[in-house]
């Protein structure tokens, strides 16, 4: 099935979520946050895409974009890809762990280096950087070269020494 | 008789430890010998390889890639100059396409053969076992060194193709020792296979179900350990590998031992497909004419290959300039490394350590 024919497929049975196909080398979706949960609900349980590849956050100037890479270990074939938009202010999207558990860790690396907040995660805490640090590092605010950075020192005790 | 009180402790394992492959912390909650729960703690290694990639150009970001999983850099550098090619329609010549592979699958086998030399040192074999299977390494190591100039960081694979056509020695060297390979494979089983020790700590611990590993995002030996026969090579094959004729190797269980049968099939695969590329290899270019400077059309790309260790990615968006707007890695010791409470909880403490083994995780990976 190619991108195409599975965004006709999907836009076709949820009218009312007003999926928007984006043409490019790897054709996507666009999702409305609200609705990603519903939609990722119906590919796992009725499409058989049980298998979350990748979770990326993406800073662009006028938003925070999350790309999910969907693949299916049952049939072959490439990914569908869902993107989901996000304020650049407290940019906050549903998470997906109870559909794809695996997109546990990259949920909250999204989270620590992009700062995207994912309502209903289990467990979102930082992964990469430690509890205590200010501030996102792969937003594209984030200073980047040596003499742009400051550290600081972890604040307060970390949870388990 | 009085009951006696007990209660769970809680035990730090890391993040220096010699069985954690790197910097990586554990912290166990145990009930006398038992393991009730395994938080893993990671970010020990992280240096935000993906912020420093988008500051590097197209270019400087493939040898960047052999940082990443340092036991297999050809597989990374594979992984994100398909990406890049993808991104700006490049097709390398066909040449070139055979000597990617036959380095990529040298590689697979390089990184088998470490993983089963850890897992026997994990049981507490220290280091025969090791050194037996990275003497076979070294002899890679030196077809490495000897097409790209250095053992460990090649930076061979070029956007476009390869850095150079192979040298006169190169084949003959790599024919001989895929020739000896299955030899010194067999001569790996018997003394490992039928072991009784390796059988009694291997078998039924760590089982992973089908559904959990495919729920949890596993790939690689890991899933198909479990008895999922999933391989990109099959699933969505990319560069040449519909060329090539072998099987993908799966287990029925999904404990450690299968996973390690596993890998032992896989190098067999490995050299079927090294057979095959050898024998068919044409002549002809090996790179496409080079640009000074690299820039591809706008646009986003995410391309994936199996790497040793699963699911390799790279997500890749281009705002037309000549360094990357968003360099992501999908790394698959990262998203593997997730199963690793659920293998672990209701074992013993020395089974924590060989189920850390037999998930097979670079620290460099893990942490970007």
């Amino acid at each position: 099935m190619t991108s195409k024919e599975s965004f006709e497929g999907l836009a076709a049975k949820f009218p009312q979520f007003g999926l928007e196909y984006q043409e490019g080398k790897d054709p996507a979706i666009v999702v409305n946050a609200e609705n990603l949960v519903e939609l990722a609900q119906h590919l796992c349980a009725e499409q058989e895409y049980d298998y979350c590849a990748s979770v990326t956050g993406v800073d662009y100037p006028d938003r925070f974009e999350v790309v999910y890479h969907l693949y299916s270990t049952s049939k072959k074939g490439g990914p569908v890809i869902l993107k989901v938009h996000a304020a650049r202010e407290n940019p906050e999207i549903p998470s997906v762990v109870s559909i794809w558990p695996g997109a546990d860790w990259q949920e909250r690396e999204v989270w620590d280096l992009m700062g995207v907040r994912f309502s209903g995660h289990p467990d979102l805490r930082r992964i990469l950087m430690w509890e205590g640090f200010q501030g996102h590092p792969l937003r594209k605010d984030f200073p980047g070269m040596k003499d742009e950075y400051t550290f600081s020192e972890p604040s307060g005790e970390e949870e388990h020494d | 008789m009085t009951e006696l009180k007990t209660e769970t402790i809680t035990v730090n394992m890391g993040p220096q430890h010699p069985s954690t492959h790197g910097v990586f912390r554990l912290i166990l909650t145990l009930d006398g010998e038992t393991v009730v729960d395994v938080e893993p703690v990671v970010g020990y290694l992280h240096r935000n390889h993906e912020k420093i990639g988008e500051y590097n150009n197209w270019i400087q970001n493939t040898p960047f890639t052999d940082r990443l999983d340092y036991i297999s850099p050809m597989s990374n550098e594979f992984a994100y100059v398909l990406a890049v090619e993808k991104l700006s329609e490049i097709e390398p010549p066909e040449r070139a396409e055979y000597i990617r592979i036959i380095m990529v699958e040298l590689n697979r086998i390089v990184n088998h053969m470490i993983v089963v030399g850890f897992l026997l040192n994990e049981l507490g074999c220290f280091f025969t076992p090791m050194m037996y299977c990275v003497r076979w390494r070294e002899l890679v190591m030196d077809l490495y060194e000897m097409a790209a100039g250095s053992r460990m960081m090649p930076n061979y694979f070029w956007i476009g193709g390869v850095a150079a056509d192979l040298p006169a020695a190169f084949l003959p060297q790599c024919k001989e020792l895929v020739a000896a390979l299955p030899g010194f494979i067999d001569e790996l089983e018997r003394l490992l296979t039928d072991s009784e020790i390796v059988q009694m700590r291997c078998k039924d611990v760590g089982v992973l179900p089908p559904d959990v590993a495919v729920a949890y995002g596993c790939t690689g030996p890991l899933l198909r350990a479990s008895g999922v026969p999933y391989d990109i090579r099959r699933a969505e094959p990319y560069s040449i590998y519909d060329r090539f004729d072998f099987d993908v190797v799966v287990g029925t269980v999904g404990d450690v031992y299968d996973r390690y049968l596993v890998r032992i099939g896989e190098m067999r695969q490995s050299v079927r497909i090294l057979e095959q590329a050898l024998k068919d290899l044409p002549e002809g270019e090996t790179a496409t004419p080079k640009k000074k400077k690299f820039m591809p059309p706008e646009g986003d790309v995410y391309h994936r290959i199996e790497a040793p260790k699963g699911e390799l990615g790279f997500y890749l968006v281009s705002d037309g300039s000549d360094h990357p707007y968003r360099y992501k890695i999908r790394a698959p010791s990262f998203v593997n490394l997730q199963s690793l409470p659920y293998l672990c909880r209701g074992h013993k403490i020395a089974d924590v350590v060989v189920n850390i083994g037999s998930i097979d995780i670079t620290m460099g990976e893990v942490d970007r």
